[in-house]
């Protein structure tokens, strides 16, 4: 996994609460046998006409908005416990996901994959929804030693939570098997006692 | 959190969760979760994929190969199995996997006709890789099953498969513990399936969320492995992480002279610390739950999750029996399956017949449902799907004679899978059809898009495919 510090990016905004994981990943597109792709059918039904052509309307295809920071409503990523909504949300290039509130499961699961969900307060995202409504190029600056996210436009910051074990894994771009590989010797050694 | 992790065994009394957890940590980390390490891996084709692509991503070999084992089931033809595999994905699925098993040098690898073959949860312990004490882990719910041998076995996530692939360790927070005694004897005609759905009615789909569960007393020292099994299967749909019960001569004489069970010195060895795996005297658990046994009747499931079950001769609830936050969703479920609140459904038609699943798809099962239908002939308004665990099973069947009671009253046997279970392959109960299942999920659309799917024991499941209609088996 990359190792996360600091972020300044433009954001996609997607104002919309209860994005549940059906609508982040079709429940059509999980027999693959592979984690890639998942990101060209992020949010597909939102996103592409039944002809496959992208619907015009929709955020993603929307060349005004770019960047690595997804910016969604309340309640992001509740419903099924699917991976696959995660290897979504990274295979299509997000990197921070910012919402006032996250489904349990998604948020570990995104952390799973070097996705960083950051919990704002109500007031900070609807800020940040109008900066971008006034100007498609609003930066936000997450800085994860600091547990710090910025929103450029209005130089405003707030602290977010992170589980200290998660916050070590990405700061050293470790995910948990990296971590369990790290601990090599102690399995080998726990392998011997208990022979 | 790390205070969670010691070991209480020096710490006075402990429960047969906390003597298996803790001979397992290897390490805690600090402010978050224990590394665990997993003694027995089960691996089928629908969940691991992604995971051998991260190890190929990251350039890893699978770290102890031989404690993986890997057999097809989930997206298998029931029929045919010697033909080429005719849906796409479903092939697909089943040459990757092969593929990976081959290109990870996996020893212990069962593929579609394999003498070995058969649902994960059933293949387990019948070869012997299920034994107490352990921890188990597989890319799949029901992995509860095999807590019924005295271990710790629970379903894990895809980037969960890689991790054990990668380290035979996973990183899990501690789960609280619920004990669950079932008091006296079970009534004729009453089966473990019975008294499963019956303890999911009370406590509701989500009332053991977060817990790990022991199932203790007279009730569940009486059953037999495969009964124990069938009560451990079903943890999952009350939320649990997974369900145990401690091993006891019943569980050693299971085990004892399997191909992958331990042998001579080391079977006397490993018997010695089985004999100690159980809940010490004053142990506390997080919460205790107390049942008698002499309260349960055969059981149907009238709804759309396995928490909507009575027994056979009771009504439906009525909608004012039902607490107002829960109305909509009681109607929309009653809806679904064409049913009216307080409705009987002694003496209602069906259409279908499902024997099989990581439930009832054992040699017992088979046993209970042949004995029942000997003599007697299937409804002609039933289709029965009867499908073994395994080969294993499917091979008893025929040894024991049950085959030919079976066909002389009008069935037919298929091969083994998760069929119907889980409507993956071409074993779809059709739009509107009701089937009686002996398998666990009654979700809308489990058995194929628009089934009516009602849960019952073998027995019942036998009853129904001789009269074509709900029928109480002690009648
Ligand atoms: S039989 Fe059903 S519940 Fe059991 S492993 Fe197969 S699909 Fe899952």
């Amino acid at each position: 996994m990359e190792k996360f510090l600091t972020l300044t990016s433009t954001i996609v905004p997607l104002p919309i609460e209860n994005v549940d994981t059906d609508q982040i990943i079709p429940a059509r597109f999980l027999k693959a046998t592979d984690k890639n792709g998942f990101g060209d059918n992020l949010f597909a039904d939102w996103r592409y006409n039944k002809d496959g052509s992208p619907k015009a309307d929709f955020v993603l295809n929307n060349s005004l908005y770019s960047g690595s920071i997804l910016v969604a409503g309340k309640n992001f990523g509740s419903g099924s416990s699917r991976e696959h909504a995660a290897w979504a949300i990274a295979g299509y290039g997000f990197k921070v996901v910012v919402s006032s509130f996250f489904a349990d499961i998604f948020q570990n699961n995104a952390l799973n994959n070097g996705v960083l969900p950051v919990v704002v307060s109500a007031e900070f995202l609807s800020e940040v929804f109008s900066a971008v409504n006034a100007d498609s190029k609003v930066t936000l600056t997450v800085d994860l030693l600091n547990q710090t996210v910025t929103n450029n436009a209005s130089g405003k910051s707030e602290n977010f939570e992170i589980n200290a074990y998660k916050k070590e894994c990405l700061l050293n771009g470790l995910d948990d098997i990296d971590y369990l590989l790290s601990k090599r010797d102690m399995i080998e050694a726990y392998e011997q006692k208990i022979k | 959190m790390s205070s969670n992790n010691q070991t209480s065994s020096s710490a006075g009394p402990a429960t047969l969760f906390d003597k298996i957890w803790d001979a397992h940590v290897v390490s805690s980390v600090e402010n978050g979760p224990t590394q665990l390490y997993i003694d027995r891996h089960f691996c089928h084709e629908v969940t691991s994929p992604q995971a051998f692509n991260g190890l190929r991503a990251r350039g890893l070999k699978v770290f102890r190969p031989d404690k993986t084992t890997m057999t097809a089931d989930h997206n298998t033809p029931t029929i045919d199995q010697d033909q080429p595999v005719k849906d796409p994905i479903s092939r697909n699925q089943l040459d990757t996997f092969a593929r990976n098993a081959s290109e990870f040098n996996m020893p212990l690898f069962y593929p579609l006709g394999h003498e070995k073959n058969g649902v994960v949860h059933i293949i387990g312990p019948e070869n012997g890789f299920t034994q107490p004490g352990m921890t188990i882990v597989c890319g799949d719910s029901h992995t509860s099953t095999h807590g019924a041998f005295g271990a710790i076995a629970f379903g894990i996530g895809t980037s969960e498969v890689e991790m054990v692939l990668a380290t035979q360790c996973i990183l899990q927070t501690r789960p609280k513990t619920m004990r669950i005694t079932f008091n006296g004897k079970l009534g004729k005609g009453v089966t473990a399936k019975d008294l499963a759905l019956y303890m999911i009615s009370k406590l509701t789909t989500g009332g053991a969320t977060g817990y790990f569960v022991e199932y203790a007393g007279e009730a569940i020292r009486n059953m037999s492995m495969e009964e124990r099994m069938t009560v451990c299967n079903l943890s999952i749909e009350m939320g649990a992480r997974g369900g145990m019960i401690a091993p006891d001569e019943t569980t050693f004489a299971y085990v004892n002279g399997r191909e992958f069970a331990p042998k001579g010195e080391e079977w006397e060895q490993k018997l010695a610390y089985w004999k100690i795996l159980k809940t010490d005297e004053g142990a506390k658990f997080d919460k205790e739950l107390v049942f008698d046994a002499a309260d349960i009747q055969p059981m149907i499931t009238y709804g759309t999750n396995p928490g909507m079950g009575m027994g056979i001769t009771e009504s439906i609830p009525t909608l004012d029996q039902i607490d107002e936050a829960g109305r909509i969703s009681f109607e929309k479920s009653l809806n679904y399956m064409g049913f009216q609140a307080g409705e009987k459904l002694e003496g209602k038609q069906i259409d279908f017949v499902f024997l099989g699943s990581c439930t009832n798809g054992r040699i017992e099962d088979f046993r209970i449902f042949a004995n029942y239908v000997k003599g007697k002939k299937k409804a002609d308004n039933v289709t029965a799907w009867l499908v073994p665990g395994s080969w294993k099973v499917e091979q008893q069947i025929r040894e024991e004679g049950l085959l030919d009671i079976l066909t002389e009253a009008g069935f037919k046997m298929r091969q083994p899978g998760c069929s119907a279970c889980l409507a993956m392959n071409d074993d779809k109960v059709p739009a509107g059809k009701y089937a009686v299942s002996t398998s666990n999920r009654n979700f809308e659309g489990r058995q194929g898009p628009g089934a009516r799917t009602i849960l019952a024991s073998p027995l019942v499941a036998a009853a129904a495919a001789i009269t074509g209609r709900i029928t109480d088996p002690r009648a």
